[in-house]
């Protein structure tokens, strides 16, 4: 290889440098507490923009999985405040609990594909009602206000947020483990083939046999069961849900995965790009906030900049792959 | 921010007739009057707060007053809010407006022409862009909202001490407030850190907590300016084990937050209102001007007051979801 390779490696060096301008401008970045901290953060996106990766690799987007995830905290934190009288404070009680936000989680992602793959409805459409629906659907059952968890099953909860091994905590575990199989997937398996074939054009790869509406649904299914498994780290970390939980995380999954070098169009998906597009955009808010380089009212400029500036260094790459 | 309240509009409550038909009961005394009320949905804690207050009231005063009757309106947005008050002076033939305007721009030239056509009109906590139009104006004060606050760092904090500030979204509001607070804790020689934004959501609040505390070695104190942010805040602190360290005041008076200054707790000494229950306030204002000879006019701001361990119980609504 005589020249670097941007296309590839574009969003890498963008983080590589990222880290070293980190460390340059303040040396608390790089102490294992805060690299503890901004690995955990980027848990939550992280495994929603893995799931992410698929959708749109095949072709498909959802706009949901923020409200989704408020909502399924919701009705978790619910179910599990419920369930203290009957079960008592115990991990049995926050078991059902992860249950109910798994199965929550699995439900909404087949009914966005449902949606989609069966009545045929545009997934921007689909999942632009759907978002609307789960905000409402959370703030409703809030009335307005937050959803707490009860503070036994919480101080019991916590250290699935906060604990670990060292400081490599459980967040960070799950959000590797959760990567390193979807590159697999994504890589060695026939679902992940498929997921490329159908964002590549759909029509051959139903003519070759592949079970378009099939591998479509699979993949909103498992995004659903990703957002699902985002909530259960995160409702311990403070315990609520309100209507302003996950806000824009959709956004923010959407652009993690573009930064890391899978086309909006579908056809081609990268996971560990994506793992290094949601590491990029939380250091770039670390930073930020551990280094006063601008005014925070430009704070989304520098972040909209770095954004911009990751994805160019790949499409000059791509243009001249003439693809 | 904007598109989820759009997009929450087809699902946000309609117009509905709350208290009882106060025609029909109207017998025993005085004559029968409809009072409007329009005010933004529960799309955050404050506002939640303020739409149980809201409807608290009118439950309470549709007893005590049988003769009056109240319509409650709430609004995903600046139209919506718009059309209902069209449809109060429509249908309902309203007698007096209670209304808290989403925006101020958009609501003017509308509230305007309900009080052209010889209503009672209240306006609440917004003001509307043309002086003059309401009867009667009630609000909260944001730069007392921001004195208050940073009087107790002056007094509480010695010469040298740091404190970090977190900020809401940015907004006039916020300025306002941050401004006040400057101003009061200038020349006690406490030096600000730092201040960022946490836009008064708890997760953005932790976030931005976690960064300060990686930061710097030694932070005194923190005005987190916002109950929602404090949360985040205080579990940000409990994660990095310097709860001994700093004292954190919050704002506006969330029913967790006041239960524990009540309880004492040294990490929560103070707080500051920025009550929801002003939508009381105007409502009762309202229906005072028709059943009462009291005169109803002018402009009636209400005061930040210090929440401390042993007033906390007057501010304490357990009922609220705020």
């Amino acid at each position: 290889m005589r020249r670097i390779d941007f296309h590839l490696l574009g969003p890498l060096i963008a983080l590589i440098a990222l880290i070293i301008i980190g460390a340059l401008l303040n040396p608390a970045f790089l102490a294992p507490a805060n690299l503890s901290n901004v690995l955990a953060r980027s848990a939550f996106i992280g495994l929603i923009a893995v799931g992410m990766t698929f959708v749109i690799t095949q072709g498909g987007l959802d706009l949901s999985v923020g409200s989704m995830a408020a909502f399924i905290a919701g009705i978790t934190i619910m179910a599990m405040n419920a369930l203290v009288p009957i079960t008592g404070v115990n991990w049995g009680t926050i078991i059902i609990g992860m249950m109910v936000a798994m199965a929550g989680g699995l439900a909404a992602g087949l009914f966005n594909g449902a949606l989609i793959t069966r009545a045929r409805i545009e997934p921007f459409i689909v999942t632009l009602g759907t978002m609307g629906i789960y905000r409402s659907l959370v703030t409703w059952l809030s009335d307005g206000g937050t959803l707490s968890l009860d503070s036994g099953l919480r101080t019991l909860y916590r250290p699935v947020y906060f604990s670990g091994i060292g400081w490599i905590t459980w967040p960070i575990i799950t959000f590797a483990i959760v990567a390193i199989l979807g590159e697999w997937m994504m890589r060695h398996t026939r679902f992940g083939r498929h997921v490329e074939a159908i964002g590549s054009n759909d029509r051959v790869a139903r003519y070759s046999a592949v079970d378009v509406e099939g591998v479509r649904l699979a993949s909103y299914v498992l995004l659903g069961g990703l957002v699902g498994l985002a909530t259960i780290l995160y409702v311990p970390r403070l315990g609520s849900a309100s209507g302003s939980t996950g806000v824009l995380w959709e956004l923010e999954a959407i652009a993690a995965v573009i930064i890391g070098g899978t086309m909006l169009k579908g056809g081609t998906g990268r996971v560990w790009g994506t793992v290094v597009g949601v590491l990029i955009l939380s250091m770039i808010d670390n930073i930020l906030n551990l280094a006063d380089l601008v005014s925070p009212y430009l704070n989304g400029a520098i972040q909209g900049v770095i954004i911009v500036l990751a994805v160019v260094l790949q499409r000059e790459k791509r243009a001249t792959d003439n693809r | 921010m904007k598109r989820r309240q759009i997009l929450s509009l087809p699902l946000a409550a309609a117009v509905l007739p709350v208290a009882g038909t106060g025609a029909a009961l109207a017998q025993t005394e005085g004559e029968a009057k409809t009072i409007g009320v329009a005010i933004p949905s529960a799309t955050h804690g404050f506002m939640g707060g303020l739409n149980w207050h809201a409807q608290n009231t009118i439950d309470r005063l549709g007893e005590t007053y049988p003769n009056l009757s109240f319509v409650l309106a709430t609004a995903g947005d600046s139209a919506k809010m718009v059309s209902d008050i069209e449809d109060m002076m429509a249908t309902r033939n309203i007698d007096a407006l209670v209304v808290l305007p989403f925006e101020s721009e958009p609501l003017t030239a509308p509230v305007k022409s309900v009080k052209d056509a010889g209503k009672f009109v209240v306006v609440v906590d917004r003001g509307l862009s043309e002086e003059g139009i309401e009867d009667l104006y009630v609000a909260g004060d944001n730069a007392a909202f921001g004195r208050v606050a940073g009087q107790y760092f002056a007094d509480n904090l010695e010469s040298g001490q740091k404190i970090v500030v977190l900020r809401g979204i940015p907004t006039t509001l916020d300025n306002e407030r941050v401004e006040a607070f400057q101003a009061a804790i200038e020349g006690s020689g406490i030096e600000v850190l730092d201040m960022q934004h946490g836009n008064w959501n708890r997760d953005d609040a932790f976030n931005v907590m976690q960064d300060y505390l990686a930061k710097y070695p030694e932070i005194d104190a923190v005005w987190a300016a916002d109950d929602d942010m404090a949360t985040g805040v205080l579990e940000a602190i409990a994660q990095a084990g310097r709860e001994d360290e700093m004292w954190v005041i919050g704002g506006a008076g969330m029913k967790e937050i006041v239960q524990r200054i009540m309880d004492g707790d040294p990490q929560l000494p103070v707080n500051v209102t920025y009550p929801p229950a002003q939508i009381s306030a105007a409502i009762e204002m309202a229906a005072l001007n028709f059943v009462s000879s009291a005169p109803m006019a002018g402009r009636y701001i209400i005061g930040s007051q210090l929440i401390t361990p042993e007033n906390a119980e007057q501010y304490y609504f357990p009922d609220s979801p705020f």
